[in-house]
Order: structure tokens, then C-alpha cells, then sequence
């Protein structure tokens, strides 16, 4: 069952198309990769879940019904461009902005004592926003956002400007919040951490939808047939001999490594390959070199940007 | 608490508590006691310093010969004595000036009754108060002089038969048909004062409204807010909280100044308090109401002759106020305070969305401060000419009748006059407010893109 469903959205500014024809279905409980470059469109999508703007056409189904007010209650949001009123407190502020989505002062104040608790920054109640680090705005800005259990969590960049063992620790709570039921909306240039945490992508360029489905499949329909062979002794073997049905892509000499890629033919097994090299080289390694999501992304766009031209 | 009222509440409270709204809520007071205070103050406090100023009379006209001794015509006050020098030229004063210890010399000249001229020689500026003095001492004694030379029979008689002054009051009638004292100077003052104030308050707070935008805009925090709120309620919920930042300035102001004024006069002046008219005017009706016995009235003439001008006064004030109604000025003025400032806010707010900085503010400020100085230029013709067609208009127009016409409602102004501009008022509000709302909502989430007026059409026109 689909928490979200937005179908054929079309979005216009001025002459310049946002978003055409574009559909994203979010599974309940999934986390959700909403990928693109620069100005594809992603944050004109993710305002338009928001209700900060509405589409020119196109609908909008949230849990089972077309999305309403009311259902921003039930949304949290960590905008990109993102900050706290510096002058005011931090504990104050929490309690303002956990009001302003509709929980009531006491529930707020327990609610925020058990996260600050959890992120070890209770002693920062009192202090006013602009005493704090960047990493230390971005944490509470985080709180801020899942405070009110919403059933969907829409994070734009959500780890920019935090070290590595903050980063850990949000992926940690992100996960928590999904095992907990929430489904989240997760859009991001950092393409380790799709790998890492999305189970579906959507990928938008230029207004459209260029790539979507579950992360595996999707990685799976990328897959180069491109092995990765560390060998020993001659590699001008490997390159006089080897049978027409591989391509020899790349070879690569440091020290005592040597390496050698070939390309095998997408119905070819395996062992085929290594049945091939066996009598001519002394095989040290075999990967399959599986195309990460940055390839995949890479090669996604310039594709589609290539068959606009 | 609905959603709207969190935002007006937050508005509120972090301004009120901000050392700059305190400083202010004390300032303005001391600033505006002190402007009634110390000119009063002042006038209580002479000169105490005895000055001589040496006279040299080389025309004899301003001396007079009595019992063997000459003496100079100019009467002495009581801290400025007037000696006369007859043996010591004016050359050698100058040279000696320090050492003889005079304020200052006159030189009258031979030829005073063709020049009309006399010199005062001083090393420092003589004040207007001695300058006058001198002018008119000579001036009269002269006069004096000149119809004596007349040879007119009984010509004191006749000076004091002829000799007039007039007292202008005017009285308003109403239209049922009642005779109101109206005061002049005080209507123009509540009027100007009002108008004046409702600029002030609302460039103040209005720029406040704005600065608020840029705030949220330039923190970022602007899109986590409009994820929860309408951007409708977040522009609303700032312009009404600002407002009552504004109202709650303005009574601490009106409360503090009274108090402050009421105390300094107390502290400083408790003479003049015990003189205060007010109080003579109340007593003397005791006295002749209830009491009137021939011993008290015996001792009272003399008091009450000298505080009879004061007492007349205040009287004139009071009727002057009655004439005025100050319950319906202060209706009006909370009213036009509050919808000129919403109509303005709404107008600084777009000005806020539109930009970045607080430098890129100023490319749309024209349409704000043209209208409110205008207001101002009309305001003092409106004095003149309350009900002229300038002021008529002027207190129509909807971006200038809360100055304008606050300067008009002293005066008096038609019911039906009033009506019209307030509705006019609140239309073209809700017209702004509308209007803005469309222009903010895209500006807020618009970084770092030049905006022109153009630009700002073009987002007027979006579909949500």
C-alpha cells in the first residue's frame, strides 16, 4: 500500500516547466529515494507534498485520501535551506515550531525532553540558537522535524553539515523511524547513502522521470557485465588469446598487482570466463563490478539529457 | 491555541521583551516629558546673576537730571542694573572692559531720534531678554517723549482711556444647536501631535514587519514554518503581532508621560503646582460659593488678580477639550493607527519577501514613504485649511487619511466624511493585504534573485 501517490504532476513557472507528467508512488514504511541534479524539480515535488504550492495539474493521494490541510500534521519536513531564529532559544523555539505542527504545549515539552536527552543536548535548552554549531542547529532542526511522529518524513539533504559520527547516528534514528512505521522521503546527492538506505528510487531530470524502481532492480537493469580480474604472470597472454566472445577493456600494471576488466557477453555465465582465462593465467581475484548508484546516476542523466538534445 | 494566534503570540513576546523595545518604552516618555517639562522648567528658572550694564547717553534723551544727580531712564529689573557713565569714554571702557566688571555697555548716540539706532557692546552674545528690555525701555521712553512734545492736555487720561486689548474666542456650534468654546492652539496641537504620531508608528513598525520577513528569509527557517502554516497566517500573524508590539508602546507611552510629567512638576516645579491655576480656579469658586465671608474675601483679591490670565487658561483648554471630545479622537486614532499600519505592514512585508538584504529593500521603498510624506506635506496645509478640498481628498485617500485625517478630526468632521475614509481604509487593507499575500508567498522561498517590480507582477499572477 502506497502512503503517497502523486500522479502526472505538472508544474509551471512562468515558461519554465518544473515538473511534467511526473508520478512518484511511496510505499508505506519504505524509504524513499526522490533523486536528481540540480534543479530537476525535486524541491518544486517535495513543496508540492508540502502543500507550499499546488500543482497546476495532477493529484495527490496521502494514506488512501487527495491530500487535505490537515495532513500537514502528519508530515514532517527538513527543508534544504533550512535554519532556527537565531535570536531565540533553543528549548522555546522546539516548543514553538513542535506547537505550530499541532501538539499541545505539554505534549511538546515531553516529547522534546526525550530527544534532547537522546542526543545528549539537554544543556542547550537555554541557549540562544546563534551560540550553537552549525552540527548543533542541524541536530535540532532534526528533532524538530520527527518531534511530532509523522507517518511521513520528507528529508531534503538531511546529513549536510554533519561529521561522520553524527551522520551515523541520524541514519541510525532514520532507520528506527521507519522500523517504527514511518515511511520517508529521502532526497539526496550523496549516493553512498541511497545505496545504504533507500528501497525504491524515483529519479528525476528536467522535469520528468527518468528512472524508478526498487533499488535492486535498478541496479540490476545498470549491471555492466564488466569483470574485474587480478592475475599474475604475463598479461600479454591474456590479450593475444583470449576468445572474441570478451572484450578485454582494460588492463592495469602497479607493482605486483595486476588487473585486467573484461567485458562478457550479458548471456555468458561466470565460470565461463574463468574456464577461458584458467589456461593462460593465475587467477588472484573475480568481482563482478556491479555499478554503484553514483555510475548509475551519472549515466542516467547524460543519457537523458543526450536523447532531449 | 489556533495557528495564527501562536504566531501573533510569538511575534509579540520576543519583541516586548527585547532590551531595545524596554529602552524605548523609557525613552519615548523622557523624551516627551522633557519637551514639556523643560521649557516650563526653564521659565521658572531666571537668571540669577545681577548684571550692570554701563550706559553711555551721549544724546541725554535717556537721562534724566533729579536732585542734582542724572540717572538713567531705563528701568532696572530685577537682575539687570542700568548705571549710568558720564565721565569715561567708550574707547577707554573697551580697553578696561574685563576689569570694570560690566555685562555689557550701551552706547546711545547723539543722533538716536534720526538713526533709530543704539549699540549694545559686550564680550559676550547679550541675551534676548536684555536686548528686548533695552528696546523697549527706549522704545517707550522715546514714544514718551515725542507725544509730550505735543503739548496734548490730559494726555495720561487719554492713554489709559484709549488703551485696548482684545481676547479672540471663538465658540463652535454643533449641530444640536449647542455653543462649544473652541480652543485654537490646542486643536492644532492634538492634530498635529496625532497625525505626526501615526507616521512615526507607522514607519517604525511597518519597517519592523519587514526586517521580521528578511529575518525568516535570510535564517532559512522561512520553509520549515510554511511546511506547517499558510504563508497567508505567517504574514498575518507577524503584521498583527507587531501591531500590538505598537499599541502596547504607544499606552506605555501615554501612561509613563503622564506619570512623568505629572511627578517632574510635583518634584521640580511644586510651586508652580501650588500656583497651578487649575487649583486657584477650584478654590476661588469655594470661597465665593460657600464661603463667603468678608474676612476671606478681604485677603483674596490680589492673589486671585495675578492668577486670573492662568486660570483663564486652563479654563479655555478645558472648554476647548469639550468641543473636541477626546473619547472620539482616541477612538479615531487607535482606529486609523491600526488599519494605517496594517495597510503599510502589508506593504513592508512584500518589501521583505521581494528581497535579501536589507540594501535591496530600498529599490521598493519609494511606493511606502512617497504616500506617508506626502501625508506629512498635506498635513500642515490641512492645519490651516481643515476643511479644505486638499485636506478633504487627502483624508480620503486611504494611504494618507490616517495622518491627514487625524489632523481634520479636531476640527470637527462630518460623520459621514468619517465613515467613508474608514471604510476606504479597511477596503484598500483587505485589497493590500490580498495582494501581498500572493507576492509573499512566492518571495519567501525566493533566494538570491534580483527582483524588479516586474518580477513581482508576474508572482501576483501565479496560481497559488
Amino acid at each position: 500500500m502506497n502512503i503517497l501517490q502523486a500522479t502526472d504532476i505538472v508544474k509551471e513557472f512562468q515558461g519554465h516547466k518544473a515538473l511534467s507528467n511526473v508520478s512518484i508512488n511511496v510505499p508505506k514504511g519504505s524509504i524513499f529515494g526522490l533523486l536528481g541534479p540540480n534543479g530537476a524539480g525535486k524541491t518544486t515535488l517535495i513543496r508540492i507534498i508540502n502543500q507550499i504550492t499546488a500543482p497546476d495539474s495532477g493529484t495527490v493521494t496521502f494514506d488512501g485520501h487527495s491530500l487535505k490541510r490537515d495532513d500537514v500534521f502528519r508530515i514532517g519536513y527538513l527543508p534544504e535551506e533550512r535554519g532556527l531564529y537565531k535570536k531565540m532559544k533553543v528549548g522555546e523555539q522546539s516548543m514553538y515550531l513542535a506547537q505550530l505542527k499541532g501538539l499541545s504545549p505539554r505534549d511538546a515539552q515531553n516529547t522534546l525532553k526525550e530527544w534532547f536527552d537522546k542526543f545528549e543536548i539537554s544543556g542547550w535548552w537555554n541557549k540562544k540558537v546563534e551560540e550553537l554549531s552549525k552540527g548543533m542547529q542541524q541536530k535540532v532542526q532534526f528533532i524538530i522535524t520527527v518531534l511530532h511522529q509523522p507517518d511521513l518524513l520528507i528529508f531534503d539533504e538531511p546529513f549536510s553539515g554533519f561529521d561522520p559520527i553524527n551522520v551515523n547516528l541520524l541514519k541510525k534514528e532514520i532507520l528506527k523511524l521507519r522500523d517504527n512505521g514511518a515511511t520517508i522521503i529521502f532526497s539526496t546527492h550523496n549516493m553512498a547513502s541511497v545505496e545504504e538506505l533507500c528501497d525504491q528510487i524515483t529519479l528525476i531530470n528536467e522535469a520528468e522521470t527518468i528512472l524508478e524502481g526498487e533499488i535492486g532492480e535498478v541496479r540490476n537493469k545498470y549491471r555492466s557485465n564488466i569483470i574485474t580480474v587480478g592475475v599474475e604472470g604475463s598479461i600479454e597472454g591474456i590479450s593475444k588469446n583470449l576468445d572474441k566472445r570478451f572484450e578485454l577493456l582494460s588492463t592495469e600494471e602497479n607493482g605486483i598487482k595486476k588487473e585486467v576488466r573484461i567485458k562478457i557477453p550479458a548471456d555468458s555465465k561466470p565460470n565461463e570466463l574463468i574456464q577461458a582465462l584458467i589456461p593462460m593465467t593465475e587467477i588472484h581475484s573475480y568481482n563482478e563490478l556491479i555499478p554503484s548508484m553514483n555510475d548509475i546516476f551519472i549515466q542516467a542523466v547524460n543519457k537523458a539529457s543526450k536523447n532531449g538534445k | 491555541m489556533s495557528i495564527t494566534s501562536l504566531i501573533v503570540k510569538r511575534e509579540y513576546t520576543t519583541r516586548v521583551r527585547k532590551k531595545s523595545f524596554l529602552i524605548m518604552s523609557i525613552l519615548g516618555p523622557v523624551l516627551f516629558a522633557a519637551f514639556m517639562i523643560i521649557p516650563a522648567y526653564l521659565a521658572t528658572i531666571q537668571d540669577k546673576d545681577v548684571k550692570q550694564v554701563a550706559v553711555i547717553d551721549e544724546s541725554f534723551i535717556l537721562t534724566s537730571f533729579e536732585e542734582g544727580t542724572s540717572e538713567c531712564v531705563i528701568p532696572d529689573t530685577e537682575f539687570l542694573k542700568f548705571k549710568l557713565v558720564e565721565d569715561t569714554e567708550l574707547d577707554v571702557l573697551k580697553e578696561n572692559f574685563s576689569s570694570t566688571g560690566y555685562y555689557a555697555v550701551l552706547y546711545i548716540p547723539k543722533n538716536i531720534l534720526a538713526s533709530n539706532k543704539i549699540i549694545v557692546y559686550s564680550d559676550k552674545q547679550p541675551s534676548l531678554d536684555i536686548t528686548s528690555h533695552i528696546r523697549s525701555s527706549i522704545e517707550a521712553e522715546i514714544e514718551n517723549q515725542k507725544l509730550a512734545a505735543n503739548e496734548i492736555e490730559n494726555l495720561e487720561e487719554i492713554l489709559a482711556k484709549i488703551e485696548t486689548s482684545i481676547k479672540v474666542s471663538s465658540i463652535k456650534w454643533t449641530k444640536d444647536g449647542e455653543d462649544k468654546k473652541s480652543n485654537t492652539g490646542l486643536t492644532m496641537g492634538i492634530g498635529y501631535a496625532s497625525g505626526f504620531l501615526i507616521y512615526f508608528f507607522v514607519f517604525m513598525f511597518g519597517a519592523q514587519v519587514m526586517r521580521g520577513v528578511l529575518e525568516e528569509k535570510n535564517s532559512r527557517i522561512v520553509e520549515v514554518i510554511i511546511s506547517s502554516v499558510k504563508p497567508i497566517q505567517l504574514m498575518m500573524g507577524k503584521i498583527i503581532g507587531i501591531g500590538l508590539v505598537g499599541l502596547t508602546q504607544f499606552l506605555i507611552w501615554v501612561l509613563l508621560t503622564a506619570t512623568l510629567v505629572l511627578g517632574a512638576q510635583k518634584l521640580i516645579m511644586p510651586d508652580l503646582v501650588q500656583q497651578s491655576p487649575m487649583e486657584q480656579v477650584t478654590s476661588n469658586e469655594l470661597f465665593t460659593e460657600h464661603l463667603p465671608t468678608e474676612g476671606l474675601q478681604g485677603q483674596l483679591p490680589d492673589e486671585s488678580a495675578e492668577v486670573d490670565e492662568g486660570a483663564e487658561f486652563v479654563m479655555d483648554i478645558l472648554d476647548g477639550l469639550e468641543s473636541i471630545n477626546p473619547i472620539k479622537i482616541f477612538l479615531a486614532f487607535i482606529f486609523y493607527f491600526l488599519f494605517g499600519y496594517l495597510l503599510y505592514g502589508s506593504m513592508f512585508a512584500v518589501v521583505g519577501a521581494a528581497s535579501d538584504t536589507e540594501t535591496d529593500t530600498h529599490q521598493f521603498m519609494l511606493p511606502i514613504t512617497l504616500p506617508l510624506i506626502l501625508g506629512i506635506f498635506v498635513m500642515i496645509t490641512t492645519m490651516n485649511n481643515p476643511d479644505g478640498g486638499l485636506a478633504f481628498w487627502f483624508s480620503m485617500i486611504p494611504f494618507t487619511s490616517p495622518i491627514v485625517m487625524m489632523v481634520r478630526m479636531p476640527f470637527g468632521v462630518p460623520m459621514w466624511e468619517l465613515l467613508l475614509s474608514g471604510s476606504l481604509l479597511v477596503i484598500t487593507f483587505l485589497g493590500m493585504a490580498w495582494v501581498a499575500g500572493k507576492i509573499y508567498r512566492t518571495g519567501i522561498l525566493m533566494y538570491g534573485k534580483k527582483v524588479n517590480y516586474k518580477e513581482l507582477w508576474k508572482w501576483l499572477k501565479y496560481k497559488n
